[in-house]
């Protein structure tokens, strides 16, 4: 055989093979470019490919998907959605089904996921409690009732999220108060620590992403409330008192989100409550080190994953804005109306695009983050909450 | 063939703009969907509560509709309840608060 049939011999061998080759390869796919946008009216999610930029099927069957959000198992593959219903959906990513569905409540706000993945814990307004469930089968391990004695009642739960150790701390918007869960080696049976009078009605909180720090916002007074989870046994401290301070408030249309707060060095941002600014706090003293005016009050203040720049939405009726701060000047550097109802942003995991949610175009808007052009979009039904699997490998969120 | 006259008077009844209460259709539409997805963000979109009360006829059952307008356009002292009076005119809340105590539309 000459050299030239030879190759011949081997092209048509390879292209044989080939077909074979491409379909394994297509079987078999990551997970770490993938996400789930809510449908919060429909009742459904859009599982979507950061790398493509495209839709890859709607799930549907999740009951009441309003303010609906998501935590990711430590493997990326299954989504854990918790309605607004009480529903609590496992979801897999890769073949677009509905491995299992509880209704663990009758009213739910937002969950966590244990440290080593094996435990969901869901916070809830109805009846108001926290409840664990195992991860892989939903099965419910332990109920956490909010009962305080301050209100002789249940409280509703707000602000759950999770730290090291198997840890989850959360807070009771009724009674003021902060409670610690250690699952240890009794998941059955968690440990409580509860922190009374920490300040009247905490309405979400934000634990660093080491995991160290659980900060409490208080819609009800000035200042807010920090657990340090190196050291529960030193309590609860009040910090920032001159945090909602200052000028008569407006009205609050929308309750800010604190959950996906922005760090930077030293320094963390968070939405001033009923001013239009961001509030620049040093975590080192838990002081206000400065204030950035913005377009209005702020809902989300997210940093891009470089720390650089943070990406700010807003309330009714600025929620048509979207505005990016630049960390290091401590000013806005780019306004843009993407349109009514901008709800959620995600960033991707390494930063280089963001997504936006627009509810009332329908509309994901998918940006470049170095340049903020729009370099694309996607139809979703009033799209809210937009979550990346990435977040499977972070504290609190 | 000729419609029959119910028929006639259901079609005319459905493209009449104004309905009996005086808000125009098309408003009351964005009001439907202004307290859905606005007030949605707190009380839920299917009204069922959260950090704000329940708004369902069920829930709202007894309550004059006087202090309901009163809350919705100044708010609640003391919670988290702002007032709208900004961006809804005393007829829209009344429309509103109605519509509530029969049990809001989709």
């Amino acid at each position: 055989m000459t050299s030239r049939k030879l190759l011949l011999t081997l092209l048509a061998c390879a292209a044989l093979a080939l077909p074979a080759l491409v379909a394994h390869a297509n079987d078999l796919r990551g997970t770490g470019d993938l996400g789930l946008i809510v449908e919060r009216a429909k009742g459904s999610i859009q599982l979507i490919d950061t790398t493509r930029r495209t839709l890859l099927q709607r799930v549907e069957g999740l009951g009441d998907t309003s303010h609906a959000s998501a935590v990711f198992s430590r493997d990326a593959r299954y989504a854990y959605i918790f309605g607004r219903d009480g529903g609590l959906t496992k979801v897999d990513l890769l073949t677009g089904t509905i491995v299992k569905r509880v209704i663990q409540s009758g009213n739910s706000i937002g969950g966590a996921i244990s440290q080593d993945g094996r435990y969901i814990a869901a916070a809830n307004y109805v009846p108001g409690g926290v409840k664990l469930f195992d991860a892989e089968t939903l099965e419910q391990v332990a109920d956490i009732p909010a009962y305080s004695e301050e209100i002789k009642g249940l409280s509703r739960v707000v602000g759950l999220e999770d730290s090291f150790d198997n840890r989850f701390a959360f807070s009771l918007f009724d009674a003021g108060e902060i409670w610690l869960m250690e699952l240890g080696n009794d998941p059955k049976h968690p440990k409580i620590t509860k922190y009374p009078h920490i300040g009247n009605q905490p309405y979400d909180a934000l634990i660093t992403g080491d995991g160290r720090w659980y900060v409490a916002g208080l819609y009800g007074e000035d200042g807010m409330a920090v657990l340090d989870m190196w050291h529960p046994e030193r309590g609860v401290k009040r910090v920032l008192p001159e945090y909602g301070k200052g000028e008569q408030k407006l009205p609050v249309y929308k309750m800010p989100h604190l959950e996906t707060w922005a760090a930077s060095g030293n320094l963390v941002f968070i939405p001033g409550v009923g001013h239009h600014e961001v509030v620049l706090v040093d975590l080192s003293t838990w002081r206000v080190v400065g204030r950035i005016p913005v377009a209005g009050q702020p809902v989300f203040v997210m940093s891009d994953p470089t720390g650089r720049r943070l990406w700010v939405n807003f309330a009714f009726p600025d929620y048509d804005t979207v505005q990016v701060i630049d960390v290091e000047s401590r000013s806005v550097i780019h306004t843009m109306k993407p349109g009514k109802a901008v709800l959620h942003m995600e960033f991707t995991p390494r930063g280089e695009q963001v997504w936006l949610s627009v509810r009332d175009a329908n509309r994901v808007d998918i940006y470049d983050t170095s340049n903020f052009s729009k370099i694309g979009e996607l139809p979703a039904n009033s799209p809210s909450g937009i979550f990346f699997s990435a977040r499977a490998h972070r504290f609190g969120l | 063939m000729k419609p029959h006259p119910w028929l006639a008077t259901l079609l005319f009844c459905c493209a009449l703009p104004v309905q009996a209460d005086g808000l125009p259709a098309s408003r009351q539409q964005e009001l439907t969907r202004f307290v859905r997805q606005e007030c949605g963000f707190c009380h839920g979109l299917r009204l069922t509560g959260g950090l704000g009360s329940s708004l369902t006829a069920k829930a709202l059952k007894g309550k004059p509709a006087e202090a309901l307008i009163a809350t919705i356009l100044y708010g609640r002292t003391g919670s988290a309840m702002p007032g709208w009076a900004p961006y809804l005119s005393e007829a829209d809340t009344r429309w509103i608060v109605d519509e509530l105590l029969k049990g809001f539309p989709e």
